[in-house]
């Protein structure tokens, strides 16, 4: 057992879930008790979806413990085949079917009997996986059971598209920021004159899958979802991929050099440079950002980053190679993926950490007192604690980071969105010197913060008003330094001059 | 099955039961804030946990007062013992937090593997000097609103069946309620009287010992707490009260009430463990409710009730705008958290008619008060009954809804954006649950609630974007 206050990964059928409602027509059916079809209020919620979620509960109750669940759940499965006609309906394992160890292989080969569409059980056990190593499986397991379907009924086309081609593996339905990045990539792939074949799971039909092995080659923009995928399609149709994320504008260039190596094997002759080089310099903005006299005042800056491993990696590299700002931890909470993260990262920040407990990141965060935090929304409610601003880079997200307008994360646009993103969470340069100079907005009222009260050290008079011409910002942080510089020298009473002398001292 | 189908009762049904509602271990959301000194501890899996801090938002950044416990494989397999483990959590919730009590949330996953927590919490409160108190709250048996009545049902077991018996104790009861009376100083003022002095006692009626059952935010439990003071009515104490060490005293005989129609285990205890007289009313839901609740309550203690007719007529005309909103509307209400039939009551007595309440759970005999008082409220505004089904089917009934074209649709938020962009009204009825809705005082803001589509798509009504979905697709 372990005491848990939030997670960072959701159980593994939220997984699942996200790949079977991310295809057209395609249903899923829990074998759940009720209350868990939870799901269908985060899709409807978070992504404000029109349609109804295509996901159904076949209920567990008291009946079901003590009998099995006998025909109902084939009853589930063949009643909606009848009422929506999907292509597919995924049976969909939950920590309660997990343990009932109820043979659902049985139930889906008797419901394939009766149904008119494919029925598959997800082949993920609620207490080995999680949320993205289930969706990773799922999104593998049904690519390859359409094209061992479509290879027995010799109905797999043979042939290669004539022009270049991609597929784009692992968009889907509650990804962070998913469906813009899936935008931006499409158009990166039409600047480059490479098609796009096809994108799965996002809106792809389960009778499009046949066609994945068309394409030259595939692409996984994140880690953590389509690499099994693109793998099996490696082994099996010998379709190579590239899976270097396009965040930011040095791994966006080095993703679009390996497609171009690829594309050069393949007997096309491509040159990208050009196209790079003038995406780079002239058409987005990120790279001249970081040449911009505003882009020096971050430099050095303290930063933390936490997410998971896609956007934790690229956002530490992106903030310590593209903009010179000090990660002083970035960390993940994929540990089962851990490596990974440490060989992508460890040189571009000082310390690695590989948890998902929230406290010990909270702590880490409240011990390096950065002045900015790149996480996920429980970073950014550390953050607001410890009164640090976060950008919130990866999931678990809240309703903000569905945004109507168009913000990917990937790609030349992705790259100028992180750029904002970084400065707009860094006090703002300019301001932080007036604000420095002048002594803060307003010293009408001296506002301390509350940890003065477990203070065992007392401040003079005139400390404390130097103390309060401190920027609210920062505030804090100079006056937890001064305290524990008095502390650390036997000082009771901190004056102005101890207050400079611990400045000095810190060299803040 | 003659009888259902009469024309002049009301018609009961069964469906499926595949209808979407909140885990009932959503309780501890609302619970761990009502009972200040507990911990709740959900002993469950993942599945529970992610529920708890999606559903919960941002309450769970505040520090809350509840985890998880978490189950892996080895818990399942017990390959660990789940006394032990059991033990190192709650020591380590004893250290940093200290509760008074904790409370054991059991799920699924427990009654799957037979976890017998019930059986191995008195040995561990031996153990650790802490109570424990359990319920079962999962998904296998129970819906949403449920979770409460659960846990009230294990809390009423606690409650002390007599004032402490030694003076000292007393007297330290009564100096905790001096304290608290100190404390809420100018904040209501008129509840410090109560158990005051010789004078303020005077101002109740002679009856015997009535307590409350439902938990509710403290300002509605104080207003309902001050309507029955104005009949002379004492309220001797409410289950749950702020402090699980305030606990209200239950005699064989004293009276019980309960505040919300989802309480039907804990009144069932309080009656057959408890020894107490139940008083079956109406809820105190709307201002019709409210009132039916008093009368209740005054008749049951021979008392006549005062100004009770001019205190409901004042708050319909306060409420009359909202009201009037409503009035010849068509509702559809899905169900989710037993809440239903009062609100469905309510809005035919604001002038609207109700298609069909759908309900997880209707305990008809708990709730008998309130299914005639619907009857009767029919009958006098002249509408017909509404069709009242029980384990609702979601599907069957979106089917209904896209028939019935109801004015608004009472819903969970699964449905209620797609039938939105399907041109259907929705109210969210999540919402109920967690706003202030009991009493005459808060009719406006029921009514704010159930309002605001209304409002919202009248102030929308001319740009002619209603339906925006773009085939009618087969749900």
């Amino acid at each position: 057992m372990k005491l848990a206050y939030w997670m960072y990964a959701g159980p593994a059928h939220i997984g699942t879930l996200r790949i079977a409602s991310s295809f057209k027509n395609v249903h899923a059916i829990m074998h759940a008790p009720l209350g868990d079809d939870y799901f269908n209020v985060m899709r409807s919620m978070l992504e404000r979806e029109r349609d109804f979620t295509p996901v159904t509960a076949s209920v567990v109750d008291r009946n079901v413990l003590a009998r099995g669940s006998q025909d109902k759940v084939v009853n589930n499965i063949t009643r909606k085949d009848a009422e929506e006609h999907p292509d597919l309906i995924v049976l969909t394992p939950t920590c309660t079917s997990s343990i009932l160890q109820e043979d659902l292989a049985n139930f889906v080969s008797r419901a394939q009997l009766e149904a008119n569409c494919d029925v598959l059980l997800a082949d993920v056990n609620h207490y080995r996986v999680n949320e993205l190593q289930a969706a990773d499986r799922t999104l593998e397991q049904i690519v390859r059971y359409y094209l061992e379907k479509a290879q027995k009924k010799g109905e797999l086309p043979q042939n290669k598209t004539e022009k270049p081609s991609v597929n784009i593996l692992g968009i889907s339905s509650l990804g962070f920021h998913n469906q813009h990045d899936a935008t931006e990539l499409k158009r990166l792939m039409a600047d480059l004159g490479i098609e796009v074949n096809a994108v799965v799971p996002h809106g792809a039909s389960v009778h499009e899958l046949k066609n994945l092995p068309r394409a030259w080659f595939n692409l996984v923009p994140y880690r953590e979802l389509g690499t099994m995928a693109a793998n099996y399609l490696k082994t099996e149709f010998e379709m190579p991929f590239v899976n270097i994320t396009p965040m930011g504008v040095v791994d966006t260039a080095r993703c679009i050099r390996e497609i171009g190596k690829l594309l050069n094997q393949l007997g096309v002759e491509t040159d990208f440079e050009e196209y790079i080089d003038n995406q780079t310099r002239f058409v987005s903005q990120a790279a001249w950002f970081s040449r911009s006299i505003d882009c020096q005042n971050l430099t050095g800056k303290k930063a933390v980053v936490f997410g998971d491993n896609t956007h934790a990696a690229a956002m530490t590299k992106i903030l310590s190679r593209e903009m010179g700002i000090h990660v002083v931890l970035a960390g993940t909470y994929c540990k089962y993926d851990a490596d990974w993260f440490r060989e992508q990262v460890s040189e571009y920040c000082d310390e690695v950490l590989i948890s998902d407990d929230n406290a010990a990141i909270g702590d880490a965060i409240a011990r390096l007192e950065p002045a900015a935090i790149f996480g996920t929304q429980m970073e950014r409610h550390v953050g607001k604690r410890l009164d640090i601003p976060c950008g919130v880079i990866a999931a678990p997200i809240h309703i903000q980071n569905f945004p109507v307008g168009y913000k990917p994360f990937l790609g030349y646009e992705g790259a100028n969105q992180v750029v904002d993103l970084i400065y707009n969470s860094f006090t703002l340069g300019m301001e932080d010197h007036l604000l420095e100079i002048f002594g803060g907005h307003d010293t009408k009222e001296a506002i301390t913060k509350s940890v003065s009260a477990e203070s065992d050290l007392s401040w003079s008079k005139d400390g404390l008003s130097q103390l309060n011409k401190i920027p609210g910002f920062v505030r804090g942080k100079v006056k937890r330094n001064t305290e524990k510089f008095a502390r650390d020298r036997g000082i009771d009473t901190i004056t102005a001059e101890v207050l400079y002398a611990a400045k000095e001292a810190v060299g803040a | 099955m003659t009888v259902a189908a009469r024309p002049d009762a009301l018609n009961f049904e069964c469906e499926t039961g595949n209808y979407h509602t909140f885990c009932p271990i959503s309780c501890v959301a609302w619970l761990y804030q009502k009972i200040e000194d507990s911990f709740f501890l959900v002993i469950g899996t993942k599945t529970c946990g992610y529920f708890l801090q999606n559903a919960m938002g941002v309450m769970i950044f505040a520090e809350p007062r509840y985890a998880m416990a978490e189950l892996e494989e080895g818990d399942i397999s017990a390959q660990l013992n789940d006394y032990e483990e059991l033990k190192r959590l709650c020591l380590q919730i004893k250290r940093d937090r200290n509760p008074s009590v904790i409370v054991w949330i059991g799920t699924c996953t427990t009654e799957i593997i037979k976890m017998d927590l019930e059986g191995l919490a008195p040995k561990l409160e031996a153990e650790i000097g802490i109570p424990i108190v359990t319920a079962r709250a999962n998904g296998l048996d129970y819906a949403f609103t449920q979770g409460e009545d659960t846990v009230l049902a294990a809390m009423a077991q606690r409650c002390p069946t007599e004032a402490p018996v030694s003076a000292i104790a007393d007297g330290e009861k009564e100096e905790r309620h001096g304290l608290r009376r100190f404390l809420d100083f100018g904040r209501h003022k008129d509840s410090q009287e109560d158990g005051g002095g010789q004078t303020v006692e005077s101002e109740y009626i002679d009856h015997p010992p009535l307590v409350l059952f439902g938990s509710l935010p403290d300002p509605v439990a104080t207003q309902l707490t001050l309507e029955l003071k104005k009949q002379g009515i004492k309220v001797s104490g409410w289950l749950p009260s702020r402090h699980y060490t305030e606990l209200p005293v239950l005699a064989e005989g004293s009276y019980v009430c309960g505040v919300n129609p989802f309480l039907s285990r804990t009144a069932t205890t309080l009656m057959r463990r408890r020894k107490c007289k139940l008083i079956g009313a109406p809820f105190p839901i709307g201002p019709d409710g409210t009132r039916a609740w008093v009368e209740k309550i005054c008749s049951v203690f021979g008392i006549e009730p005062k100004g009770l007719d001019e205190r409901e007529q004042t708050i319909w005309n306060s409420v009359e705008e909202y009201a009037a909103l409503l009035r010849g509307k068509s509702i559809f209400l899905m169900g989710d958290n037993l809440l239903e039939i009062s609100l469905a009551r309510f809005f035919v007595r604001c002038g609207a008619t109700v298609q069909e309440i759908g309900i997880p759970y209707m305990d008809k005999r708990y709730q008998k008060a309130e299914l005639d008082f619907l009857t009767k409220t029919c009958d006098e505004m002249g509408v017909p009954y509404p069709r009242i089904v029980e384990k609702p089917d979601n599907y069957n009934q979106i089917q209904r809804i896209r028939q019935q074209n109801p004015d608004l649709v009472i819903t969970g938020m699964a449905h209620a954006n797609p039938l939105e962009a399907r041109g259907i009204t929705t109210k969210w009825s999540v919402e109920f649950t967690f706003a202030q809705i009991h009493g005459f005082t808060n009719a406006r803001d029921l009514l704010e609630l159930a309002t605001r589509p209304l409002r919202r798509n009248n102030n929308l009504k001319d740009l002619g974007w209603d339906k925006l979905v773009k085939e009618d697709a087969p749900v």
